[in-house]
């Protein structure tokens, strides 16, 4: 039999060189990359002046970016697992109301509340996984079940309960308690202080809160975005349980056969889309001061999108959670760039689907890439 | 069993053999896949099992692997009873499948396919992180051992051909400390020179003395590389041959069933 005759030294002549620019196509933050550049690089020419970049405005821009961070963290892990999410914003809406439930009608004290809701959030989470892995069906329609199941109760029990819609009162039952000023405070006052007194920031110029500065502190939003953020970074890409997310959503059949817990993956990962849905209402609620049965609405579209801009493939298997960030924040950037432009608020829709469609068609072509096939 | 061939249950001399399959029977409701299958492998040969589409190799196989618990029979792995409850147990006993739909992932590197569902680790602070770059090391060596050049550890299994897939597969299932392995059919789907390559690796990996079942229903892909040979038809054993006591025919009139392929070869010219 003859020896593969390819074992030579040196390189495989059939092995083509590629270009940098080819390899750096296939990192997945690529297409977030550029388009952070073009973002910013469009807002600073033509809404300079604005006010978008003053420190209320960066703070303006930064805390919608956090939400949409928050949210597409979850969704950037769960589906490169291989799965989505429909019940992401039916979710932070039921999460919200089940907060303020607990601790205004019921009257607990609302660290009980924000604790027995993410226990019930994250099981829903589970179950979703659960029937997802146990009969097989697509999620897309498992968790679509759920979108409904989720926003009806969402309206339902404040209506049968309180008889409205919104229930309020929150932040009075909050005061002091410190694990709602985990969720809804800020830190850094100190800081931003200091910052004013020595004329870096705005400070205010007249009223009652004369001399104090216009941005206090960073909302514990932005930093629960950030620690999420690397969490799922080093998660995916330096854990052995990132290899099985890769592998799960890659190819499950072929991750089983290798002894990938696929099931155990693909349930924690909705059980952590979950979690960070309810991160991300218990700060809206704690903001707000009340819970609203409309809360979180399109909110697991607009998770996929930020995802999707971030550079991973729907199909699952390649994406990255840095991706997804920066997604996350052209997403930001961009309705709250255009709300200071003075441009009329019904085009960003326009731009969100055309961005989509760019991103969904250059993730296929880096796909063919990698697979290397034509 | 008929006499007049050499067809009889064929002994490779000397050392005993690392797994025994004796009387497997696999019955799926009123279906009998199985109907006592006996089978045994020695470390460092390449022991092909043969046979047509529904033959039962690949339930055997799965039987082996514990995929399937066998109905009735035994089977003695190093001289011992063992009852897999399920594939895991079977891998870590040292049993590596690489199955006919390989268990690799185009869109991942080679190194994280390599390692996948057993990735090194290294602890920091207590927290224990995938090692990557002692994963790319071991991938680029052993790949170079199986004749394999890679562009880097990050090149993704999607860019290489099916034969340097099965090789990474079966590196792969070495180097986890296979004492057995199981190809599936790992020839079905390639051409002449990526054949050669698998069959190339099949005589690496057996000289390292690993025992190699080999399942095929190419005759002349199994007598390249065969030591022995066991042909099934219908969910039995219909023996084995040593090297050599067998001509390709044989084998083949076996596999078929013997009769009818006679019959269609005289008619084709025997070109089957």
């Amino acid at each position: 039999m003859a020896e593969s005759a390819q074992s030579a030294v040196g390189g495989d002549e059939r092995v083509k060189e590629i270009s940098p620019l080819r390899q750096a196509l296939i990192r997945p933050e690529l297409g977030g990359m550029v388009g952070t550049v073009a973002v910013f690089t469009f807002f600073l020419l033509f809404a300079f002046d604005s006010g978008m970049f003053t420190s209320q405005g960066v703070m303006n821009w930064s805390v919608v970016s956090a939400q949409f961070m928050i949210i597409a963290v979850g969704a950037c892990l769960l589906m490169i697992a291989g799965e989505f999410d429909l019940s992401v914003g039916s979710m932070i809406g039921f999460a919200g109301m089940m907060i303020a439930i607990f601790s205004v009608t019921l009257s607990w004290p609302v660290w009980i509340a924000i604790m027995v809701t993410f226990v019930l959030c994250v099981s829903i989470g589970a179950l979703n996984g659960f029937i997802v892995v146990r009969t097989g069906l697509p999620s897309f329609i498992v968790t679509l079940a759920f979108l409904f199941i989720l926003r009806g109760f969402t309206i339902f029990l404040p209506q049968t309960i309180e008889r409205k819609t919104i229930i309020g009162g929150i932040r009075d039952v909050a005061e002091g308690d410190w694990l709602a000023s985990v969720f809804g405070g800020k830190i850094g006052q100190g800081f931003f202080v200091w910052l004013g007194d020595n004329d870096l920031i705005g400070t205010f110029e007249r009223g009652t809160r004369e001399g104090q500065p216009v941005v206090d502190g960073i909302p514990m939003l932005i930093i629960w975005a950030i620690a999420l953020i690397i969490f799922g970074h080093v998660l995916l890409t330096k854990t052995k349980f990132g290899n099985w997310i890769f592998a799960s959503g890659g190819d499950a059949e072929a991750a089983r056969n290798s002894g990938v817990p696929v099931n155990r993956v693909k349930v924690l990962m909705f059980m952590f889309t979950a979690f960070c849905a309810t991160v991300f209402a218990t700060c809206q609620v704690m903001e707000f001061g009340s819970a609203g049965a409309d809360r979180g609405l399109l909110k697991e579209f607009e998770a996929i999108i930020a995802v999707v801009i971030g550079g991973a493939l729907l199909t699952g298997g390649y994406g990255s959670v840095l991706g997804a960030a920066l997604g996350a924040l052209i997403f930001g950037v961009v309705q709250q760039g255009l709300f200071f432009a003075g441009v009329e608020s019904s085009l960003f829709r326009v731009f969100l689907g055309v961005i989509l469609l760019g991103a969904v068609i250059l993730n296929t072509y880096i796909r063919r890439i990698i697979t290397g096939e034509r | 069993m008929t006499e007049d061939t050499n067809f009889h249950h064929g002994d490779v001399q000397g050392q005993d053999p690392i797994i025994r399959m004796i009387d497997i029977e696999k019955h799926f409701g009123s279906v009998i896949a199985l109907a006592g299958v006996s089978f045994d492998l020695k470390p460092g040969e390449c022991h092909c099992l043969l046979g047509d589409n529904g033959a039962g190799k690949s339930t055997f196989i799965k039987t082996m692997s514990g995929v399937h618990k066998p109905t009735a029979g035994e089977i003695i792995f190093e001289d011992k009873p063992m009852h897999f409850e399920d594939p895991r147990d079977a891998i870590e006993a040292g049993i590596a499948t690489v199955h006919q739909h390989l268990a690799m992932i185009p869109l991942m590197s080679v190194s994280r396919n390599f390692f996948m569902g057993n990735e090194p680790t290294r602890k920091v602070a207590g927290i224990s992180f995938f090692d990557k770059k002692l994963a790319d090391e071991i991938t680029m060596e052993e790949m170079r051992k199986m004749g394999i050049n890679l562009r880097g550890p990050d090149q993704a299994v999607g860019t290489l051909s099916g034969g340097e897939r099965q090789t990474v597969a079966i590196a792969r299932a070495v180097h986890f400390g296979a004492k057995i392995l199981i190809l599936d059919e790992p020839t079905s789907a390639l051409g002449v020179r990526q054949t050669s390559n698998v069959l190339a690796t099949i005589d690496k990996v057996r000289s390292q003395g690993v025992g190699v079942v080999f399942i095929s229903h190419n005759v002349r892909h199994a007598l390249a590389v065969g030591d022995r040979f066991t042909v099934l038809n219908r969910g039995k054993t219909l023996g084995t041959a040593k090297r050599g006591e067998i001509s390709p025919e044989e084998l083949q009139d076996l596999m078929a069933g013997g009769q009818e392929l006679a019959q269609l070869e005289g008619s084709l010219g025997g070109t089957v």
